[in-house]
């Protein structure tokens, strides 16, 4: 399998988060497309990994899979944080609306 | 056409259709569920590409815990389509649009003839992504990383819990 199938895969993920995040208005929806654009890179990173295959080193390209790891273990952490700051703003505005957020005050 | 490029096309389609469908559903549940549809997707790619640990890792952190998490909180706050705030500036809906389009565009046009085009990469075979070599990597070279990581996570939970706290 080409390299390039994958590359051009994972960008057409990455931009449709992208896509998500410019034109969504709700904020748990805007924080999925963020989501979905590290699990691009993710994606990327593992198909890099598999592309140098050396006979004589079996385990050459494990740092990228061991990045993903860390992406992942990053992105859990984010999660939890941010869906604790939506839920506080839900509570305060009664909207997940990111327009009504532009204040960052009352 | 053999049976590995048929899964690939088959997993690819179901993941960019599905995170086509999370941009474009009016109703935030179904969008949860078609992002679970499109990590399920890439966890099928992993396999493909023989990484079975970092796709079983991608299952039970994303698809299971994290996903879970979105939709514990999505149906706490009890939002559907009704409550789903439109997009009422049309001209930002076409532009955010036409500028991700764009985006993809240039940067399938840049990357098309770079130094990387056709080299292939190893399908279902290799030892990289297995748990053996990986679990001697992260306890050996990056056990320090992965420390860090627990004070993280350590710091995350007590963020979560201070930040969504009532105040009182």
């Amino acid at each position: 399998m080409p390299i390039n199938y994958y590359i051009f895969l994972a960008l057409a993920l990455f931009c449709i988060g992208i896509i998500g995040v410019l034109t969504r208005r709700n904020a748990i929806i805007i924080f999925m497309c963020i989501e979905l654009m590290l699990n691009a890179a993710n994606l990327l990173l593992v198909a890099f990994s598999k592309m140098h295959v050396d006979v004589n080193q079996p385990t050459a390209g494990s740092d990228a899979q061991i990045f993903v790891f860390f992406i992942m273990v990053v992105a859990a952490a984010e999660v939890s944080v941010g869906l604790a700051i939506i839920v506080m703003l839900y509570r305060n505005i009664h909207s997940v609306d990111v327009n009504f957020l532009n204040r960052l005050k009352n | 056409m053999n049976i590995t490029q048929v899964l690939f096309w088959f997993l690819s389609v179901l993941a960019v259709g599905s995170a086509i469908m999370v941009v474009a559903s009016k109703n935030p549940v179904h969008s949860i569920l078609f992002l679970i549809i499109t990590f399920f997707a890439i966890s099928g790619h992993y396999i493909l590409l023989n990484a079975q640990f970092l796709a079983i890792v991608n299952i039970i952190v994303y698809a299971g815990a994290i996903m879970v998490l979105f939709l514990f909180v999505v149906m706490l706050m009890n939002l559907n389509a009704e409550s789903e705030p439109p997009q009422r500036n049309k001209y930002l809906l076409y532009g955010g649009t036409i500028a991700g389009a764009s985006l993809l565009l240039v940067l399938v046009a840049a990357l098309k003839q770079t130094g990387v085009t056709g080299q292939m990469i190893q399908t279902n075979g290799g030892s990289v992504g297995l748990i053996e070599n990986l679990g001697k990597l992260l306890f050996t070279d990056y056990v320090f990383p992965f420390e860090i990581s627990s004070v993280l996570f350590l710091s995350a939970m007590i963020g979560a819990v201070v930040v969504s706290k009532r105040e009182g």
